[in-house]
This record gives structure tokens, sequence and C-alpha cells, in this order.
């Protein structure tokens, strides 16, 4: 375990990628003033009051470039922010929409951002109710930016929590992974491989709530955004008595993602999703939670991945195709393709 | 379990059983940064018995790259007076002031490329010079070049090289020549092979040399790469084995080999870390002057400095390993790097702290 | 140094460029530095170029070439 480093002076892009650097920002110079009884740990949405069926989760939006294929940043904004509601344990019921918008950004280019939010809202079944619009200089801002707050209605009565997880239990990630990340990247860097791809952002509610017979079975559960499926394995355990082994082998990934990881010498694990959770269901639990999942649109692929392990405290390690085993990091770092 | 799986387990008992009859331990240096890279995501180096020690060379074109070439091409952006294109490897590199080409983005002026291919359009779209980010191995200097020839063929001569370029054998050779070294045998890089050919190694074969494998980069190749290096060693032979056929000839790509010798000349250049290495690098050839960066844009020879306690040097030699460095996982992480190991996702210090020690 | 990835040949272009796939991702890399590039080759491309063709074996010729190259059939291994 490394000593704690010197605090940056500055914050840097790194800090956003959702790996290792992002998750020290937010312990160290955010969180510790924040933390109370109604806020004990970082989870995806709180409660509105102690006692309350409501939670309350939010998210900041600034994807560049704001379309491309599959989706754009309004549909992000709306699944995004109802996927944390629903990984929380609840039904989303509705949402505001704050635009901070460059001076100069096409209104044709607002209009299709917000019509694509509006169906995004209708097909979750939830409603805006309120919302905000400011307008920055030319050079002050990345064209759209959108900050959505999603109010839910617990329809799942046990505790969602990285804590509840125990010695056996099945990790299984929902389905194929890496798609959203890299067809960003390729967009935003015009790059001469992955314009096949697609973001997979979708709706996760129906296929998160299949899960909910399982009940206690059910430990925890987070969509893989940014970090990918990496950084929700890492932030499972970290601290925690428990680590986590998969296997290479099962992650689900599509051949075209594959590929192109290859190429770009990237990593399928540490891309974000958009349509993808993983969720740790008890051990024996896991048959059940497969045979509701595949019967799921968003789910016909999911995996068991791997198991929670008290081998491995605080760590997340994998075994590889040829038997060997190596340790599945936060992601660190841009992610940025390489040739080397 | 598969039939492959099945073999790879034959090979690691195989490999532990050649370790033991050879009673001492080995260390055997994996040359390309691909390979310290592949080692750790596929855990071969949990496979293998604690006696047979893998070290990193110098391998890793970013790691080897001075610090104060990062300088000099940030201040071409900043001083407007090009357009910096680059690979992504080098994008998040940290100059001296520990900014990096990422952070420039917001100029206009720094494009990432994957290909060389996407250089001749970038060139043709824009009025400033294109000074491209020429780094790499005998792997990569080929299709550097052959996008130069490409775009000067179709009249676009706006397109410069900012040349790195090193090479392989002579690198060896020159680890070879400081008698301290420790290095049993040699993990040689498959891809780069793949241009030079195995013959490029017969000196390895001579006094003073090692053996050394030719391996690939599947779990597999990698698997069965260590056990024939072991196995060489184990029986004294010092000789080059090719375990990548399916990709090495002897020859290596007679095409890519000859474009090198049309366009570029070995010359000394300063590696980060080891200094300057007679004749492991390649500059662009006379006739070629006018797409030298260097020359058109007056840019300064780049320096190299060294953090204070910064090991990189002794790690990039192989000699020392991550752990021996009183700045790693303290000072010195990926997401804050001090020396050119942990910067690169391929150097020696950020594979290890990445994928873990596993001993 | 080395990342480089098999894909096969689907089609050529002209002597500059083909379109090769893996995966079901077409790509268009440059096959000027293979001498006789067809459709059907297996090659390896490294950064959007091919910079060999593959003598690919199938699965079980892979394995029988593994075996041989870790000396575990008992023949002498390497091509040297």
């Amino acid at each position: 375990m490394k000593e704690p480093v010197k605090e940056a002076a500055a914050i840097r892009l790194e800090h956003g990628s959702g790996g290792a650097l992002s998750r020290e920002l937010v312990e160290n110079a955010i969180f510790p003033l924040f933390r109370s009884d109604a806020f004990p740990e970082l989870l995806d949405a709180g409660a509105l009051e102690a006692g309350s069926d409501l939670l309350l989760t939010t998210d900041g939006y600034v994807v560049d470039p704001p379309f491309f294929p599959g989706a754009d940043i309004g549909k992000l904004a709306v699944y995004g922010t109802c996927n944390d509601l629903s990984v929380s344990g609840a039904r989303p019921v509705c949402l505001s929409l704050a635009l901070v918008i460059e001076e100069g950004f096409p209104m044709e280019d607002l209009r299709r951002a917000m019509t694509s939010a509006a169906e995004a809202v209708q097909e979750a079944g939830a409603k805006v109710v309120t919302g905000d619009t400011k307008v920055v200089p030319r050079g002050k801002g990345g064209g759209l930016f959108i900050t959505s707050t999603g109010v839910g209605r617990r329809t799942f009565g046990f505790p969602l929590s990285p804590r509840a997880i125990q010695a056996g239990d099945g990790v299984i990630v929902s389905g194929p992974v890496g798609a959203h990340g890299l067809t960003v990247l390729a967009a935003r860097e015009s790059l001469p491989v992955g314009g096949s791809l697609r973001s997979d952002a979708a709706n996760l509610y129906p296929a998160v709530s299949s899960l909910f017979p399982l009940g206690p079975g059910l430990r925890f559960m987070r969509d893989a955004t940014r970090g990918g499926v990496s950084a929700v394995l890492n932030e499972i355990v970290q601290g925690s008595r428990m680590g986590i082994i998969v296997e290479d082998d099962a992650i689900p990934v599509s051949d075209d993602v594959r590929t192109v990881c290859g190429l770009l010498g990237l990593s399928p694990l540490e891309i974000a999703n958009e349509g993808v959770f993983v969720a740790v269901v008890a051990a024996g639990a896991e048959g059940q939670a497969l045979a509701a999942l595949h019967a799921q649109p968003l789910g016909r692929n999911a995996r068991l991945v791997g198991r929670v392990s008290p081998d491995c405290p605080g760590r997340v390690l994998a075994t590889t195709r040829v038997g060997g085993t190596r340790v599945v990091d936060f992601p660190r770092g841009l992610l940025l393709p390489r040739i080397c | 379990m598969s039939q492959e799986s099945v073999l790879a387990r034959q090979i690691v008992s195989e490999i532990a059983a050649v370790a033991a009859r050879i009673g001492r331990p080995v260390r055997l240096m994996e040359v390309c940064g691909t390979h310290t890279v592949e080692l750790r995501k596929q855990g071969i180096h949990s496979l293998l018995p604690p006696e047979v020690v893998l070290v990193s060379g110098p391998g890793c074109p970013v790691c080897v790259t001075p610090s104060g070439y990062i300088d000099n091409a940030m201040r071409l952006v900043s001083e407007g007076r090009a357009v910096v294109a680059t690979f992504g490897d080098l994008m998040k590199v940290p100059g001296a002031a520990g900014r990096t080409l990422a952070s420039l983005s917001g100029t206009g002026r720094v494009k990432m490329v994957y290909s060389p291919r996407e250089l001749v359009e970038a060139a043709r779209s824009s009025t400033l010079p294109v000074a491209f980010l020429a780094v790499g191995f005998e792997t990569t200097v080929p299709t550097i070049l052959s996008s130069l020839l490409d775009a000067r063929e179709q009249g676009i001569r706006n397109l410069l090289l900012y040349t790195a370029f090193k090479t392989v054998p002579p690198a060896l050779r020159f680890l070879l020549s400081d008698p301290s070294h420790g290095i049993d045998g040699f993990i040689l890089p498959g891809h780069v092979s793949v241009i030079i050919g195995s013959d490029a190694y017969a000196f390895l074969e001579e006094d003073g040399g090692r053996p050394g494998v030719i391996t690939g980069f599947d779990g597999m190749d990698m698997l069965v790469g260590v056990l024939a290096l072991l196995r060489l060693i184990q029986a004294g032979e010092r000789q080059v084995r090719n375990a990548y056929p399916r990709a090495v000839t002897r020859e290596g790509n007679p095409r890519a080999l000859e474009l090198i010798s049309r366009t570029l000349a070995p010359r000394s250049e300063t590696w980060r870390g080891l200094g300057a290495i007679p004749g492991a690098a390649l500059g662009l050839q006379d006739w070629l002057a006018d797409a030298d960066a260097q020359l058109v844009l007056g840019i300064p020879p780049a320096e190299d400095r060294e953090a204070p306690g910064c090991l990189c040097s002794r790690v990039i030699a192989g000699v020392s390993l991550p752990p021996q460095c009183g700045l790693f996982g303290k000072r010195c992480t990926p997401d804050d790097p001090v020396g050119p190991c942990m910067v690169s996702s391929e150097g020696t210090c950020a594979a290890w702290f990445r994928y873990g020690a596993n001993r | 140094m080395c990342l480089a990835v098999p894909m096969k040949i689907e089609e050529i272009l002209d002597r500059r460029r083909a379109v090769v796939s893996e995966g079901g991702v077409k790509v268009e890399v440059d096959v000027s530095l293979l001498a006789d590039p067809r459709p059907g080759d297996h090659v390896i491309v490294h950064a959007g170029y091919a910079i060999e063709t593959l003598s690919l074996a199938d699965a079980e010729e892979r394995l029988e070439l593994f075996r041989k190259l870790a000396e575990l059939s008992g023949e002498p291994g390497g091509t040297g």
C-alpha cells in the first residue's frame, strides 16, 4: 500500500477520467466536507431524508463530441442519471436539466440534443420537471454541458452496499463492455478505426429490476461508466477485507470492440459504458440472476465473470487465458490509443 | 479445459523443471515495451518460478526519448510555429514543467493520430508545417517513412519529421558491453524482428553474447519463448532461436529494410537514462533535409534531465528493479510520474505498478 | 513498441491500400510494405500498415507448432 502522495496543486484532465485520481479527488478534497449520517459513503444516490423512499442523484455530462453513433449528450444526460437511480434500487420518477451552453453552439444542435433527451425521458417512464439554462462566452465552455439531477422511488426493499458483499458472492457483468467509450474516442479523435461502433447508452431499469426478486441475495449494483468495469470492481473492494477474482475469458466483449481495442492498445475492462452494470449476488443465486437477465433485451449477454474472495483483500485479480494471474488496477491516466 | 490451457500448464511445469536444472537465479531481459505490458497482462510473471527474473530492457520508445524532446514539441505548439502531430503514446508524457501535449489540445495545434497515414491529410489541410513526433523502433520506422514519401509524391512539402528513431541491435550490443550486466538471455522483440529478420541478431552468438529467442505476444507465444530461452541457457548454448516463425523470417521484410536504407542513416543520439549509444539511432539522409523538423524549424538538441532520486537509467538498463527506487509508488506513480519508466504505459515501473509484482 | 494485430485482407484497392477485417471490423491499411498482397492473406497490422503476411495455421497446427517450439514432442525446437 503506497504512502499518501501530496495533493496536486491544480486539477488535471486525469482527475476526470473516472480512475484512481478521480476517486482520490473526491475522497480527499470533497467528501470529507459533506460526510454525515445521511451521507456515510459514496453511493450513486442518497435518500431525500432519513427513512424516505425517495432517492436523489446527480451527474454532470461533458461528453466531447456531443453527438456520436448510437447516442448523444441529451440521451446520456437522461439515461445516465436514471441508471444511477436504478442501480440504487429505485424507479426513476423525475429529472431536472441544467444546461450550460457556450456562445456559438448551433441552435440546431441544441434542439437535437433536447429532442433526444425528451425521447429518452419518455422511454424511461420519467418526467423532466424543472431546469435551467445559462450561456457562457465563446471559449469558456465545451459547447454544451448538462447537469442532470434525478429523483427515484425505492422499489427494492433491501440495502445495496459494497459492504454487504460476502466471500463466495458471484460478480456479474450485464452485457458486452467497451462500446460506448470507444465510440466516443473514435468520434472525438476522428480515428480511422472504430467508425462502425455504436454507444450502448440505454435505460437499465428493466434489466436492473429483473434482479430485485433476489431480495437480500442482491448485494450491490453499479453501472460501469467512466473507468469501466475495472473502476467499479475496485471501488467495491477498496478498503475491504474482501477482494474480487475474475476470469479474463469470462468478460463479455463483442468481437468488434475486442478488435478495435487490440488495434488501439486499450483494455475493454477500462472503457466507459452507458448500458452495462455490475451486480454482486449471493453464492447460489447466480443462476437465478443470470436467467432473469438473459430474459431481458439488455441482459442477453450477461455473464458471471468472477467471485468475491477473502484471498486478496482490497484488490481485484484476473486469471488470464494461459492460467496466470494479474492485478486489475483502477484505470490510470487518460484513455489514449497507443502503438507501442 | 481447452487443449491450449493444457499445453500452457505443461509448458509452465517444464519451465520450472528447466529452471531447477539450471540451479541458480537467471535474469531474462525482455527488450520490447510491448512485451513488458503483455507479459504482465497475461500474468506470465505469476507462472514463473522465483529464480527466473524478468528484467525490462530499453525497448520502450517513450521511455528512452529525452525529456527535452517533449519540451521542444510543446514549445513549437505554444509558439504557434507548427502543428505537432503525434501517436497517442506521447500525449501524456510530462515535460520538465509537468505539462503534457494533451493539455495543449485547446490550441488546435496538437493532432493525435493512430496511423502515420493520417499525416498526409493533416499536412495537406494545414497552413502551418506539421511536425510529426517520429518516435519508434524498427517496427514503426518504415510506416512513418512510407507516409512521408507518400506525402511528398503528392506534392505535400509541409510534413516534417522530428525524429527520435532508435534501433534494437546496437542497443543490445551496448548493454552487453558493460561487463557487470548480469543478463543471461534475451526475449527478443517479435515485431521489430518481423522487420529486421532473425539474422540481425547473429552477433549475440559471438563471444560476449547471450542466447536470444524471438518471441510473439500471445500468452502461449511468451510461455514458449521463455521456455526455449531457458533451455538454451541450461544447455550453455549461445544461440538465437525464432519462436515466432509464423511472422519472422531470417531476412526480415526486404521492402521495409530498403525503405529505411534509402531514407535514413545510423547516428548516435542520447537514450534517456543510458546516454549516447553509438549508431543506435536513425536520422534523415541529406536529400530529405527539407523534411527534417529539427533543421527546418531550428529545434535545439533535446536535453536529458533526470530528476533527483530517479532510478530510471538503471531500470532501463535492466540493472535495478522498480521497487529498488526510492520514489517508486510514493512520489512516483502513473498518475504523477517522475521518470520515463512510469510515464509510459509500457515502462517497466508503470507495468510493475499496475499489474503487480507478483513476487 | 510492437503493438500489432492479425487481420485478413478482404480487398486490394490499389498498390498501397487494402481493406482488412477481423471480428467484424473493416479497416483500410497500407500494404505497400508487403511483396505480393492478395485477398485472403492474413497479415499483421501495426499503426495502419500491414508489416508482414502471416503463415497462419488452424488451431490444430498452431498447437502442434507450440509443442514443437517448446520441445515437448521430443523433437528439436526452434527454426534458428
